[in-house]
């Protein structure tokens, strides 16, 4: 009875019904506050895509989606739980703010963006190394030492911002602003000096990076000797060590990979939109990169589709919520929880019905070629 | 006493696990108040038929019965019920409970726990001065030595009221003196009434201990003896059986330099006790080496040593001008750039990936080597190139490279490994049970891929625990027991007698000669 | 001297009342763990349970209402947790994520949608909450020195919900190691494999310690928004769910401990508010992130097993299969 189900069933069909479930849930919920859901789903789309402004908001929330995504994937490829996204990303942002706020005088835009880009992948890898550290050399739990790192990590921006970083005079806990070296270029920017004219919206330039670091983890994870020995211990920690792995070292390397990733999230908040440091600016991205991954199925082309998903969720929530005051932008918040529960702990929990059904279908359709025999 | 009913009666007992017939229409018939010994070789069907009794599986076919009523038993609920109690060779012990609340567990009396306890306390002090088991009772059990944790297994059988005790290679864990101390409070239990079922593979101990002994072989039951009117030799023979020597026809070996040497090599596991004493092996560029022996004495840890996955707590190994110990260990990477490949006895855990297509499978442990690698990145045409070669020249189908290793069967699986390792032309290759779970028509071919390796200048070092393998492949034997190395014998001069005798570590030398006409 | 017993009151009292949710979601979250099940969303149960409760009590005015009601939810994502984790065998550390995110939404989904006030609901008449006790002698004590104080602010001069939590650490103590449910419980976060070898179920118990753990946060949940509070405000319960989990571990899983720890916390809080922009002598002024920091800084010390070692129960985060 219990045969294996086709392929196509287990890798498409199953996580898609997962993926309706969650939305049907949705509607329930947004029929609960009163609204009708076909109603709000034309409202989100005309919203997310319906205007060049509206896309290009779009695209700037799908670019922190990507980033975060990938680096939930990358951990998971190597069995790795990473929840501290959060947290690294904040430190990437921060990274991002020392160097152009020291250097935003001196340097030339090339370099300092250069540098900018490298510090919040330095700073995001070393929030995410030391929980990768003590997990492999000290044996506590990646997941609690990473939740750990996301308050920690709130706290330090905190005390940075209202005691240090705080900008001379200024009442609110931000940093001055950043010389026009420290800017991302804006794409309606970029698109003018081609001639091309679309509204100001805060799609800047880190999303091209995005694109360049989707390839490099698919590349990094499919097509290099390391990423390799990454999918091996994430598989099979006990192959790794027979293929020579030190699974220690790859631990470490996993999540600096990833932390990296989270943290050019403050790419795109600090250098390509806010162009100061602020606080909150993560607003919730890293953890909405768990949800992004389960969608994706941790593949990179499948993050983007989730990650462009979740932007237009983004977009069109923000519009819904000014048409109809009874829906708040939260309710992408509830539909990235609803996500993770049905793609990610409940991912199996369809399973059997599935099974049930082709198991029927199989019977039946043995019934008839047995009787079709008989009948020869 | 004849019409005193026998304590269990097995009626035809037939289970399988998919394709695998682990007991074949088993029947036996155990008295009341007596120990008796079933004894086999590895996967002969023992630990599987008292599983069956014990109801952590259910017989496809065949009645149980205790003491003349049949009974159904489909959980260790019913079999506790019916006064069948289990120590299994792994304890179902809570270390960080006492030993009264590990006693206690499943068996309270009421919601609080207090009576129970007490109650526990006074039966566990009567227990102990009847049998002679005394174990502390407020100890934790993570703190107390494996023997007394095995003692406590025995308390809570007997704590539930069970008269009828298996226990599943009780010895495997003890030393001889403990062991000597467990067959006293066996011993202890029949004088008052109690049934006692012993699975052993260890002859000494069904001699000792026994009264009645049966024999299984490859899933059914070949023989019942009486243990007194029989002795180790017999025994022997018949758990091995007259085997079919498998034909291999090779040439002779032509034995040349050592390439591989462990001197005095010995592990201890994390709790201290040696699996591996003093071993000493050398295996020369040009010869197979098959390291025989029952499993679990050694055999995988001397392969995990080797291969580099685990240094040796003392001793060292010597390859070429490299000395690995303790203080210098080595990598399997390392011991691959030294020039060591190595089918691992349990492909699925170390040898390969199970979602990786065959292609990535056929790279691993070399995915770092060109062609399949550059500096940066891997080249998956020649990867997939490679796999197809290695599925070609080793027949593994079906033949495509882009199938998940799991969708392969067992023989195809080791066959592509085995491809792998050997593909590399190592100077030493080390391969643990290279049938296991193989389909008969791959077992010849494997054979042969690995005498012509041989022939090629590997040295090849070979574990497995079926026998006649062992003895079709390998130019020299070396019997492994207790971690030890107990015996050597050439391979033209092996027989399965002399052997099987050395497994059980009942040999003695003159008493094989005086065997010999 | 009065006023240093003035002071050591206020900042004692003011350590129970912040301690209070914490030391209910680590007992909640210690009976989950101990039977072997990571619990991540004691956050999204108590915050969930917040938001009910405030609501259900402004709605009917009746603050039992409200705490009742707050159980309830708080039982259903334990409920839900539980079917993801032991009936479906999902992942725990993910099935937590989930309900904490969701939660998050959900409240200020319908906060704004049933109360218009920016996620805010209504604030809430005394008659609807609960309110401090006032033990009885209080008048006749306020004028001695010191016991005054003492039994006016320290002992007395909370709501009902605190002395709950208090007494709830010796029960669960109790449960854990004096009945025959809190050793099985106990045996199945440590080998399920025995539990089921001896004939018991392992769901049946899993799922009774979940029960337990919604239990208790749900009534964490009514303590910040319907006794310590008049409302629920938006992401109220501001992280201390974690604090409380960071509290459970650093108690080494046990009740006495995870409580002294939960009061650690708590006085750090406390004193965090207090130091405010004052200058310590000889420090200068202590930054008060440092201080809040510290629970978490202090539990990756530990886990790290630079200060003892604290060890999980040992079948924890994997889900129960049996093998045929």
């Amino acid at each position: 009875m219990k045969a294996p189900l086709p392929g196509w069933v287990d890798i498409g069909l199953i996580p898609v019904v997962n993926v309706l479930l969650a939305f049907v849930v949705v509607g329930l919920i947004v029929l609960a506050v009163g609204v009708n859901p076909f109603t709000a789903v034309r409202i989100m789309i005309v919203g997310a895509v319906g205007y060049p402004e509206a896309i290009g908001y779009t695209l700037y929330y799908t670019t922190n989606f990507i980033f975060t995504g990938l680096a939930v994937a990358l951990a998971f490829h190597a069995g790795l739980f990473n929840i501290g996204g959060e947290g690294q990303a904040y430190l990437g942002g921060l990274g991002v703010g020392l160097v152009v706020l020291a250097l935003d005088a001196t340097l030339p835009p090339v370099l300092l963006i250069a540098l900018a880009v490298l510090a919040a992948a330095l700073f995001g890898a070393a929030w995410a190394a030391i929980p990768a550290y003590l997990q492999a050399y000290r044996g506590s739990h990646i997941v609690i030492t990473t939740i750990m790192f996301n308050f920690i990590a709130a706290a330090v921006m905190v005390y940075l911002m209202v005691n240090v970083l705080i900008a001379p005079g200024s009442m609110s806990p931000e940093s001055r602003a950043f010389a026009d070296a420290g800017h991302l270029p804006f794409i309606h920017d970029l698109l003018a000096y081609a001639g091309i004219t679309m509204g100001q919206s805060p799609l800047n330039l880190a999303i091209v990076w995005a694109a360049l670091c989707c390839v490099f983890v698919w590349v990094f994870l499919w097509h290099t000797p390391w990423g390799f020995e990454l999918r091996t211990m994430g598989h099979n920690p006990s192959a790794a060590i027979y293929a020579g792995v030190d699974i220690r070292r790859m631990t470490v390397l996993a999540m600096c990979l990833s932390g990296a990733l989270a943290g050019f999230v403050g790419v795109n908040e600090i250098l390509g939109v806010h162009h100061r440091l602020i606080l909150n600016f993560t607003a919730g991205y890293g953890f909405a990169g768990i949800a992004v991954a389960l969608m994706g199925r941790n593949h990179p082309v499948g993050i983007v589709l989730a990650s462009l998903l979740f932007g237009m969720l983004q977009q069109g929530g923000a519009e819904l919520s000014f048409d109809i005051p009874a829906i708040t932008r939260e309710m992408v918040v509830v539909i990235q929880g609803l996500i993770i529960l049905f793609c990610g702990a409940l991912a199996h929990f369809t399973r059997p019905w599935f099974e049930a059904l082709f198991g029927a279908l199989r019977a039946r359709s043995g019934r008839t070629t047995a009787a079709g025999a008989a009948e020869a | 006493m004849p019409d005193t009913p026998p304590a269990i009666e097995l009626r035809s007992i037939d289970k399988s696990f998919g394709p695998v017939h682990a007991n074949r229409g088993v029947s036996l018939s155990i008295a009341r108040g007596s120990i008796t010994g079933i004894i086999g070789e590895n996967g002969a069907g023992k630990s599987t038929l008292m599983s069956i009794l014990y109801g952590l599986y259910e017989a496809d076919s065949g009645a149980i019965l205790v003491d003349g009523q049949p009974v159904r038993i489909k959980s260790p609920r019913d079999a506790i019920a019916s006064g069948i109690g289990m120590v299994h060779q792994h304890f179902m012990l809570i270390d960080t409970f006492t030993v009264l609340e590990n006693v206690v567990l499943g068996a309270e009396t009421g919601a609080v726990l207090r009576p129970s306890l007490a109650a526990a306390r006074q039966e566990l002090e009567r227990l102990g001065r009847e049998y002679g088991l005394r174990v502390n009772p407020d100890a934790l059990v993570g703190d107390l030595p494996v023997s007394e944790q095995q003692r406590v297994e025995i308390l809570k059988v007997l704590y539930r009221g069970a008269r009828i005790l298996i226990l599943d290679e009780p010895s495997a864990v003890l030393t001889p003196q403990e062991t000597e101390q467990l067959f006293r409070i066996l011993q202890a239990l029949r004088d008052r009434g109690a049934t006692v079922i012993l699975i052993t593979h260890k002859l000494r101990e069904i001699m000792a201990a026994t009264d009645t002994v049966f024999v299984m072989r490859h899933g059914q039951m070949v023989a019942e003896r009486q243990t007194k009117a029989t002795n180790s030799e017999e025994l022997a023979e018949l758990m091995v059986g007259r085997k079919v020597r498998l034909a291999l026809d090779k040439p002779a070996c032509h034995a040349e330099a050592p390439a591989l040497t462990a001197e005095r090599i010995g592990l201890r596991d994390g709790r201290g006790v040696a699996v591996l004493d003093n071993i000493d092996i050398t295996v020369r560029a040009g010869e197979i080496v098959g390291i025989a022996g029952v499993s679990g004495n050694g055999q995988s840890e001397l392969l995990e040593v080797l291969a580099g996955i685990r240094a040796p707590t003392t001793g060292r190994l010597v390859i070429g001008d490299r000395a690995i110990d303790a203080a210098h260990p080595a990598d399997p990477a390392e011991m691959r750039a030294l020039g060591l490949a190595h089918v691992p006895e349990d492909r699925h855990r170390y040898a390969m990936v199970a979602p990786f297509d065959a292609t990535e499978t056929s790279v691993l442990g070399y995915h770092h080597e060109p062609p399949f690698s550059g500096r940066y990145l891997m080249d998956r045409r020649a990867m997939a190139g490679h796999c197809s070669n290695l599925m070609e020249h080793y027949d593994v189908r079906p033949r495509r490279p882009e199938l998940r290793s799991s969708s392969f069967s067992g023989g195809n699986q080791q066959k592509l490994v085995l491809a792998r390792e050997i593909a590399t032309k190592p100077k030493i290759l080390l391969v643990g049970q290279p049938t296991r779970g193989v389909d008969i028509g791959a077992i010849e071919f494997i054979h042969r891929q690995l005498v012509a390796a041989r022939d090629a200048g590997c040295a090849i070092l070979v574990v497995s625990v079926e026998l006649d393998e062992v003895m079709a492949l390998a130019d020299r034997i070396l019997v492994m027991y207790g971690g030890q190395i107990v015996g050597e014998v050439e391979g033209s001069a092996a027989d399965e007698r002399t052997l099987g005798l050395m497994m059980a570590n009942v040999w003695r030398p003159d008493a094989a000669k005086a065997g010999v006409p | 001297m009065e006023e240093a017993i003035t002071f050591a009151v206020l900042i004692l009292s003011a350590t129970l009342r912040v301690a209070t949710p914490l030391i209910l979601c680590a007992m909640g979250g210690l009976f989950s763990e101990r039977s072997g099940l990571i619990d991540i969303g004691l956050e999204g149960k108590m915050l969930a349970a917040a938001f009910v409760a405030a609501a259900t009590a402004s709605v009917t005015g009746s603050a039992w209402l409200g705490l009742g009601a707050a159980i309830l939810v708080a039982e259903a994502l334990a409920l839900l947790h539980g079917f993801a984790c032991i009936t479906h065998r999902g992942n725990q550390v993910v099935s937590g994520v989930a309900i904490n995110i969701l939660v998050s939404g959900l409240t200020i989904v319908f906060g704004m949608a049933w109360f218009q006030r920016g996620g805010q609901t209504p604030a809430l008449p005394p008659e609807a909450r609960f309110m401090p006790i006032t033990l009885p002698g209080t008048q006749a004590l306020a004028d001695v020195p010191v016991l005054g104080r003492i039994w006016g602010d320290l002992i007395g001069g909370h709501n009902l919900f605190v002395y709950v939590a208090l007494l709830i650490v010796p029960i669960t103590w109790w449960v854990l190691t004096r009945t025959r449910f809190g050793l099985r419980l106990r045996a199945v976060g440590e080998v399920p494999l025995a539990v089921d070898a001896a004939g018991i179920s392992v769901a049946w118990l899993r799922y009774r310690a979940v029960l337990i753990c919604g239990l208790f946060t749900g009534i964490a949940g009514a303590y910040l928004s319907i006794a310590q509070n008049a409302a629920f405000s938006r992401d109220m319960t501001a992280g201390q769910g974690y604090i409380a989990l960071a509290a459970m571990i650093f108690g080494k899983w046990r009740p006495f401990p995870a409580l002294g720890a939960c009061l650690m916390f708590g006085l750090l809080d406390a004193v965090a508010i207090r130091l405010q922009g004052v200058r310590v002598p000889g420090i200068g002024e202590v930054p008060v992130q440092f201080i809040q920091v510290l629970p978490y800084v202090l539990t990756v010390i530990l886990l790290a097993g630079f200060i003892g070692r604290a060890v999980a129960p040992k079948a924890i985060g994997v889900p129960y299969e049996k093998e045929h």
